[in-house]
């Protein structure tokens, strides 16, 4: 599907028709307020660093260029100075209230109508809801809207899909998306950043919502970087702490770019939701960041996904960032960086609950942005080395990458992407949480009396998810086994 | 004759710009240690060798750039044009948008096949621009995508397409710790490959090169640019020009034919390594002086005792006895043994350079019994000094002293193919598992021969 156009000519090279593209589908309330706040980290952080206000391909990755006098559709420009930048995402919702605020907001000249698809009446918290009935009836729409953004490039690289797993929408119809994506572009990588219900989700349904969408991100999703509420919430806590406790002294700036908004949403919440999904947001930026700007290595999306899923089934990845604070002091001398390495790796970090250090690492990437060099990752992978355990296949399972352009507000940041067992106890939570819920058939006949769902639907998605902890035990059980080169072929001389 | 570089990839493209700036900035160092004639006469060769003229007069590079997205030949262009010395053609790229994904086969089976017309019509142009076409020079690293899969596919194409023309590719071996987790499946694949369609393979590794930025120039925060500047000082200590043959002060005009001549004898053995001898920071260098005996002393003993550089050497290793066979067949995990040498290339640069002394290096205990040292060994002089070293010392070779990497990387690809980890992403653009069967066994047989030596 897709296409590519013969680039030859004069440099700096800005073909207009071939691009390499990123786009957003937010699904549901969760995943349009962290759309929300990574629509406005990216902007800024453009801002920040294309001072000249010209139309690059930094930005190009995730914003259209639009002459906004232009009616119509003819009005992307591809060259030159900044117009009207639009981003490129379709925003789903079920209810209106989210999208509405968005588009009364700071953002609302960044999304143009025909991006988003949105109801009135709500999933109920109901994953059949989402998926059948609103998939069904939006299919066409979201099919068309799909269409008509990828025609204004020829060279889609990746898919992010931004959801919660826990309700209706973003779990129903957000899963229903990825199979469109599937689909209609089966070439393009799909991402999706979940967000798993915590133990205290009070929601009571979740924990169907969540199995019925996991056995979708099983099938349908390329990578999938597990998030839980909990997990950022004691980051936000951590970050307070140090903040108000003065530990830090006058170096610490207040105001972290990894925290605060610019306050989108006018409401404020009860929940620091806003510092959370800003958590989150950064994560995105981050992991994009060597496939927007330059550095000494460079690592593309599709990078991520080649070495980072070694079976296609296993692809959930643990994430941590780090730093998590601005401090002042710009030119960290190198026992603060190695620090930062340290850090990412320890669970105060991680943007999930899980133990990887104690567990398998099946393969790591390390993404580090800023004025780090290639001996600085080195030396940092060696002393980081002796205190984790690769699976016997992939003992030296780093992929690194070096960003010049630091994160606004840091002289440098790292994000670490773990593909390691340790989310099976997730996994495990999860299914034990559905089958208590099951066996007492509590609130089936809601999903039930949905057309095109039936018990099957939960047998056969229970039965996926413990085909997929079946193999992460196959895997834990190599981990005490010495590791041994395996005999060569002979060659007859 | 002239030489035509193929930068591909990220890796190929930021050293290709190290090494014509390193060629460029030593051909016009002031002094050089010679008359003003001699310099002339080495800046000449150079140019035809590596550099087109245009009309302005800015020498612009006979190099054609390849890479699979934008970012990296931006930045090469800019800072080439920015140095206002040299600069690389305008119409001399390639280049797409979507990047290989550290995948060999999108790199050889998309990629390839799609961009070849594109990539060959431009390889083309470059090579009209020769009055004398020497031969190719690639540059590209094995553990990505698109330097390792994409320039397989270049070179078997120029192998069908200039069959008279010679092609050495410039091999980068990755950190043994991992930049990219497929980098062995990728390596094994584009060493296999590349066996069958290159004429010789010069290989650089990156632990090694970091070594000597760590240990001989003292560079505290090593970054890629000081290793790539190591490596394009390396090349350039091979590739810059010397006399035609003892005695005159010609320089010889077909370097990539000369190179193959003396140091690759039988295409089962095409892998070449590069020592060179003084290397250190400019600093130091104010401070040091040297003598060739010491110079070449030193190098002889790394070629023996395997040294990557100049410190660290171990003595102990000796040649074994005059005709008498090396003690035992080589095995892979002795730790000191004796590098036995196929070919050998040293060449000389700077003052005296007609009294330096080489005969250790004609000892036949050096070679093994194929050859006669009078055909498995040869010097290239010039009194025209390198950059800002008195003397130096470059030595090329044909030895054992890759087998042991090379050996390393067959390994670790195999565990990991064993467990069929990662295979789903080859399979999925057509690279089967009978590919790397083929490979392996390839490489397995190169490993073999060169034990037996």
């Amino acid at each position: 599907m897709t296409q590519s156009v013969v680039v030859q000519g004069e440099w700096p090279f800005f073909p207009p028709n071939v691009c390499s593209l990123s786009f957003l589908g937010t699904v549901g309330q969760c995943g349009n307020q962290i759309g929300c706040c990574f629509w406005d980290l990216a902007l800024r952080e453009h801002a920040a660093v294309n001072k000249k206000g010209i139309y690059d391909e930094a930005i190009s990755s995730f914003f259209r260029n639009v002459d906004t006098r232009v009616v119509g559709d003819g009005g992307s420009i591809s060259k030159g100075k900044i117009c009207s930048l639009k981003a490129r995402a379709v925003l789903i919702d079920m209810e209106e209230g989210v999208v509405n605020e968005i588009l009364q907001g700071r953002l609302r000249d960044v999304f143009d109508s025909k991006q988003l698809i949105t109801d009135i009446s709500g999933s109920g918290n109901n994953w059949a809801v989402g998926h059948k009935v609103f998939g069904s009836l939006y299919q066409e729409k979201i099919l068309e809207k799909l269409r008509k953004s990828a025609e204004h490039c020829d060279c889609l690289q990746c898919f992010f899909v931004i959801h919660s797993m826990g309700g209706g929408t973003g779990s129903g119809l957000g899963t229903f998306l990825l199979k469109v994506l599937e689909d209609e572009f089966p070439e393009v990588y799909r991402f999706v950043t979940s967000i798993y219900p915590s133990g205290e989700d009070d929601v009571i349904t979740s924990p169907y919502n969540s199995i019925l969408a996991m056995k979708e991100l099983n099938e349908h999703a390329d990578c999938v970087l597990p998030i839980d509420n909990q997990s950022l919430f004691d980051i936000i806590s951590k970050i307070d702490l140090m903040v108000n406790s003065g530990k830090l002294g006058a170096a610490i700036k207040p105001k972290s770019l990894v925290t605060s908004s610019t306050g989108v949403f006018k409401k404020r919440q009860e929940k620091p939701f806003d510092a959370m999904n800003n958590v989150v947001a950064n994560l995105l930026l981050n992991l994009t960041s060597s496939a927007r700007f330059e550095g000494s290595l460079n690592m593309d999306l599709n990078e991520i996904i080649m070495n980072l899923v070694p079976f296609p089934q296993l692809h959930y990845l643990v994430s941590s960032l780090t730093p998590l604070y601005t401090l002042a002091d710009v030119n960290i001398p190198p026992r603060r960086l190695d620090q930062m390495f340290a850090d990412a790796f320890s669970k105060d970090h991680q943007l999930i609950r899980a133990d990887p250090k104690h567990n398998l690492y099946l393969a790591c990437a390390l993404m580090v942005r800023g004025n780090v060099q290639i001996s600085d990752l080195r030396r940092n992978i060696e002393r980081l080395k002796p205190s984790l355990q690769f699976v016997s296949w992939n003992q030296e399972g780093w992929k690194t990458s070096l960003c010049s352009v630091p994160p606004v507000g840091h002289s440098h940041s790292l994000l670490a992407l773990a593909n390691n067992t340790c989310v099976k106890p997730t996994f495990i939570d999860l299914r034990e949480r559905f089958i208590r819920l099951y066996k007492k058939k509590a609130h089936l006949h809601h999903y039930l009396q949905i057309e095109g769902m039936e018990e099957s639907c939960f047998t056969e998605a229970v039965s996926s998810l413990s085909a997929l902890i079946q193999e992460y035990n196959h895997l834990d059980a190599t981990k005490s086994m010495p590791v041994e080169d395996l005999p060569r072929l002979n060659i007859a001389m | 004759m002239s030489i035509v570089t193929v930068q591909l990839g990220q890796c190929g493209n930021q050293i290709g710009f190290e090494v014509f700036d390193a060629l460029f900035n030593d051909s016009h160092c002031p002094g050089g240690l010679c008359s003003k004639r001699e310099n002339e006469a080495y800046q000449a060769s150079c140019k035809e060798r590596f550099f087109s003229e245009e009309e302005n007069g800015v020498p612009v590079a006979r190099a054609v750039l390849v890479d699979m997205e934008p970012k990296v030949i931006n930045q090469t262009l800019s800072k080439a044009a920015r140095s206002g010395r040299w600069k690389y053609g305008q119409h001399s790229c390639f280049c797409q948008k979507q990047g290989s994904g550290n995948n060999w086969a999108y790199g050889y089976s998309v990629h390839g096949p799609r961009h070849k017309e594109s990539i060959m019509n431009l390889i083309q142009k470059e090579v009209e621009k020769c009055d004398s076409l020497s031969g190719f020079f690639i540059i590209m690293s094995m553990a990505g995508g698109t330097g390792s899969g994409l320039g397989a596919f270049v070179t078997q194409n120029l192998q069908d397409q200039y069959s008279s023309a010679l092609k050495m590719n410039q091999i980068i071996w990755p950190y043994g710790t991992g930049e990219v987790i497929v980098q062995n499946y990728n390596s094994i694949l584009t060493l296999s490959h590349l066996y069958r369609s290159s004429d010789a393979l010069l290989v650089h590794e990156n632990d090694a090169v970091h070594k000597i930025c760590a240990r001989l120039m003292n560079i505290k925060q090593i970054s890629f640019c000081d290793i790539n500047q190591v490596l394009a000082h390396q090349l350039g200590s091979v590739f810059q020009p010397t006399y035609s043959r003892e005695g005159s002060f010609h320089y010889r005009r077909n370097p990539l034919g000369d190179l193959m001549e003396n140091l690759v004898p039988h295409p089962e053995f095409k892998m070449l390594g590069v020592r060179n001898i003084p290397q250190m920071s400019e600093n130091s260098l104010a401070y040091s002086t040297f003598t060739w005996a010491g110079l070449l002393k030193h190098l002889r003993q790394m070629l023996i005792s395997n040294a990557k550089m100049e410190e660290g050497i171990d003595w102990q290793v000796r040649p074994p006895l005059s005709g008498l066979p090396p003690l035992g067949k080589m095995s892979v995990n002795k730790e000191t043994h004796f590098n036995t040498s196929i070919a050998n290339l040293v060449i000389l640069r700077g003052k005296d350079v007609h009294s330096a002394d080489v005969g250790a290096f004609k000892d036949p205990a050096l070679y093994t019994s194929w050859l006669e040292p009078v055909h498995a060994f040869n010097v290239w002089k010039t009194q025209r000094a390198f950059r800002k070293y008195e003397k130096s010392a470059a030595l090329v070779s044909n030895s054992q002293s890759l087998v042991k990497p090379l050996d390393m990387i067959v390994g670790k690809a195999w565990n990991m193919f064993a467990s069929r980890a990662y295979l789903h992403q080859y399979t999925k653009f057509g690279i089967e598992e009978e590919e790397f069967l083929d490979s392996f066994t390839l490489l397995e047989q190169v490993i073999a021969s060169y034990c037996n030596l």
